[in-house]
């Protein structure tokens, strides 16, 4: 009977401490990283249908073109999985050469302004819709992945759950960070980084 | 002590303030037309209105217009991302909800289409809707007549999606039920700790000190569960009151009284004709157009 009624207050205390609160944003923050993912990997199957397109138009800027193509590989070679999370350093690289496939695309987006026949051509529009389609969704997955981090960083952080992080060993989730990218990708309208 | 939380208390409000600032307000959703820059005649709103919540009690999903001057200083694509997720268009557990933002003096305009809306309109149909129906008109100034064909194509689209007819109305209570039980694994929780707690806090530091105690620790919980100030403070006047006053009356009954002040502070939306079904989750589909 006694050992019953501590099990229940020790589920209780469990709750009322965070514990639960934990596990839930735990997974909640894992779930906003996969759809991360899965964007960036969305991203990344569309641009090989980028480059043969571009390709296809006879004296285009050979250097822009070849920096999307070695972005893309760097970005698709790097094995991420949910505990990519735990490991900053893991994250950061994953990170920056992600950041290094936008500020290529967008590179190549810029500089495909200046080829007439790429803008008149009907597939490279349509591909263009679909790349900024494609850069919303990441946009708003890592928006919510930032929120969902910050909702379980709070907790971790915070009285009473820290004790619970504390005992646990639960660690402050890794967020963007933005520095990083804006100096690899400089994009073509507003320069936030002149030095 | 007391400084270190004053100083917590004021540098979160501060940053809670800095948060939101510069950016626009959400508008508030009056109806399936939102028309802020007073372009639209009132038989054309009504017209437009009317197709609108026509089109919603026959298929279900949810097609708001929304017409802004201006969307600065974010560009549309996020502007309207905000506004859909703060609307939540579409139905609970289905979320076919669509918004068509204009915003008139930036020359811009966006269709952002709900998740589950995505395979109906693909960005690229988004885009076409935009280039062939929205935009051309724009430019000759006839903003009713292009928001009329671009809604029609919309429609057109929706009704090619096989989605669950507007009777079947999902798991409506599926959210309130879980917060219900929330609420009860709480209000358990803050029973049994302030019965039991109050107990051992009063003999080690007797009684006042003691029941101030008590009475912290429930305030601090509920703050935290609740994410209200007031409804903490609430709950930590009644519950020291409780441990004080369970001395005397040896525990007897009141105990069923715990944030009693906070209960009825749930949200009390709605009114009014139309009201968005909350299940609208917008991932960034959709496309933009400028003219």
């Amino acid at each position: 009977m006694k050992n019953w009624v501590l099990a229940v207050l020790a589920a209780l205390m469990l709750s009322g401490c965070g514990y639960n609160d934990f596990q839930r944003l735990d997974e909640q923050a894992k779930s906003a990283w996969s759809e991360v993912l899965n964007q960036y990997q969305r991203r990344a199957d569309l641009v090989p249908n980028i480059v043969a397109t571009v390709k296809g138009e006879a004296n285009f800027e050979q250097e822009t073109l070849t920096k999307v193509v070695e972005a893309r590989a760097k970005a698709t070679s790097i094995q991420v999985s949910p505990e990519t999370l735990n490991n900053p350093e893991a994250f950061q690289k994953f990170q920056a050469a992600q950041g290094e496939l936008s500020g290529a695309l967008s590179r190549l987006m810029a500089v495909s302004e200046r080829y007439p026949d790429l803008k008149a051509n009907k597939g490279f529009s349509d591909l263009r819709v679909q790349l900024e389609g494609t850069e919303n969704r990441i946009t708003v997955a890592r928006n919510r992945y930032i929120q969902s981090v910050q909702d379980y960083n709070v907790l971790a952080r915070s009285f009473p759950s820290n004790l619970t992080a504390m005992v646990f060993g639960y660690q402050p989730k890794p967020a963007f960070a933005v520095q990083n990218e804006a100096a690899i990708s400089t994009p073509p309208v507003v320069d936030f980084n002149k030095k | 002590m007391l400084r270190r939380w004053l100083s917590a208390l004021i540098l979160s409000l501060l940053a809670w303030a800095a948060c939101g600032q510069g950016l626009l307000p959400v508008p508030a959703l009056s109806g399936h037309v939102v028309d802020q820059t007073a372009t639209l005649s009132d038989a054309q709103r009504q017209a437009l209105e009317g197709r609108l919540a026509g089109f919603e009690s026959s298929n279900g999903a949810q097609v708001v217009v929304l017409l802004v001057a201006t969307t600065q200083p974010e560009d549309i694509a996020s502007y309207a991302n905000r506004v859909g997720n703060a609307w939540k268009i579409g139905r609970k557990g289905i979320g076919d909800g669509l918004l068509l933002i204009v915003a008139k003096n930036d020359h811009k305009l966006r269709i952002e289409v709900a998740k589950s809306l995505e395979g109906a309109i693909p960005d690229l149909a988004a885009k076409q809707i935009i280039d062939s129906a929205l935009t051309p008109r724009f430019k000759q100034g006839d903003y009713a007549g292009g928001i009329d064909a671009g809604v029609d194509q919309i429609l057109a689209l929706i009704k090619g999606e096989a989605l669950p007819s507007p009777n079947v109305s999902g798991s409506a209570n599926a959210g309130a039920a879980g917060d219900l039980f929330e609420w009860q694994n709480l209000l358990v929780f803050l029973f049994f700790g302030v019965l039991l707690g109050g107990r051992i806090a009063r003999s080690l530091l007797g009684n006042k000190l003691g029941a101030l105690l008590t009475g912290v620790i429930v305030g601090v919980i509920v703050k935290l569960a609740t994410t209200s100030l007031l409804i903490g403070v609430v709950a930590a006047i009644v519950a020291t009151v409780f441990t004080l006053v369970s001395n005397l009356a040896r525990g007897g009954g009141g105990g069923g009284t715990f944030g009693g002040g906070g209960w009825d502070s749930g949200s009390s939306g709605g009114g009014g004709g139309f009201s968005s079904g909350g299940g609208g989750d917008f991932g960034g589909g959709g496309a933009s157009g400028d003219w």
